[in-house]
């Protein structure tokens, strides 16, 4: 059974950290999965003084945070469709809501169409209350046929 | 919009535009030019920056740090006086995969400011914004908070 199979199954967390390093840039980044009791996951972004945009307040990078709700969406979208290869993002559309600060931030990605080969995701991050979120995003991403 | 602050405090020095940003460090983003409300960047081709180990291709993530680093410096850039800029809202829309092994290019055009807001459009491209591997439209917001830019020179 390959990965995709075993992580739609539950999966270990090994599988899950074997996910995270699909991505080079997203390894970079320190983006890692945390698989959840529901057996969903969050994304994560470990905090890293590389990924500041403002050193004074300090803050995130507007970019880092794009490129994180767009790797947590494009995890979703590869669990949630039958298929092996990473989405290809068509569009993004990204409101930061608050300015994120030098820690940890999460992320979680519902898939809200599914169609035959695009799919609509929306996802959310937050750092210490999910009920603030620090961004929000909507995004369309094509599956590509096998 | 009379002069450019930003642009008149860093003189030749370009650079000083990203210099003071971390995340903008990390990547290797490069000034190409700049004159008021607008400037060209570039990131060079690195494996660390790829998105998709299958295909080699730089991941969306870097072009949306490009084009939205590229956007907050082109702001910088209109206005007559040093204010704090934040991102409000960015859409990103990917028109086909940058090439494996070659540079991205960045143009950002901010082309409103009003008193709170500014507007900004951004193109990444290989060879000519004529061709484009995606455009941005990005608002960002001015005197977003009581921090000033770092404009640091030959950093």
């Amino acid at each position: 059974m390959g990965l995709l199979d075993r992580l739609r199954q539950g999966g270990t967390p090994a599988d899950w950290d074997a996910l995270a390093a699909r991505v080079p840039y997203g390894r970079f980044l320190g983006i890692s999965v945390v698989p959840q009791a529901d057996g969903g996951f969050l994304t994560r972004l470990a905090f890293d003084e590389k990924l500041i945009g403002n050193t004074v307040l300090p803050a995130l990078h507007g970019g880092v945070i794009g490129a994180f709700l767009e790797t947590a969406a494009m995890f979703q979208v590869l669990l949630d469709t039958e298929s092996e290869h990473l989405p290809k993002p068509i569009t993004l559309t990204v409101a930061y809501l608050r300015s994120a600060g030098p820690r940890e931030t999460f992320a979680r990605a519902t898939i809200t169409k599914q169609g035959r080969r695009v799919v609509s995701v929306r996802v959310e991050a937050w750092q210490e209350d999910p009920a603030k979120p620090v961004a929000t995003a909507q995004g369309q991403f094509l599956v590509p046929s096998e | 919009m009379s002069g450019s602050k930003a642009l008149e405090l860093i003189g030749e020095d370009l650079q000083a535009l990203v210099a003071h940003v971390p995340h903008a460090r990390a990547i290797g983003l490069v000034v190409v030019d700049a004159q008021p409300g607008q400037i060209w960047l570039r990131v060079p081709y690195a494996d660390f920056l790829v998105g998709n180990p299958e295909t080699a291709v730089i991941h969306g993530g870097v072009i949306t740090t490009l084009l939205d680093n590229g956007g907050g410096a082109a702001v910088m850039t209109a206005l007559d006086e040093l204010r704090a800029v934040a991102t409000l809202d960015l859409r990103i829309d990917y028109m086909k995969p940058a090439t494996p092994g070659r540079d991205i290019l960045g143009h950002c055009h901010c082309h409103k400011v009003t008193r709170h807001v500014a507007f900004v459009r951004g193109t990444a491209y290989h060879d000519t914004p004529d061709d484009p591997i995606a455009t941005a439209a990005m608002t960002f917001m001015v005197g977003a908070n009581r921090t000033l830019p770092g404009l640091v020179r030959g950093a």
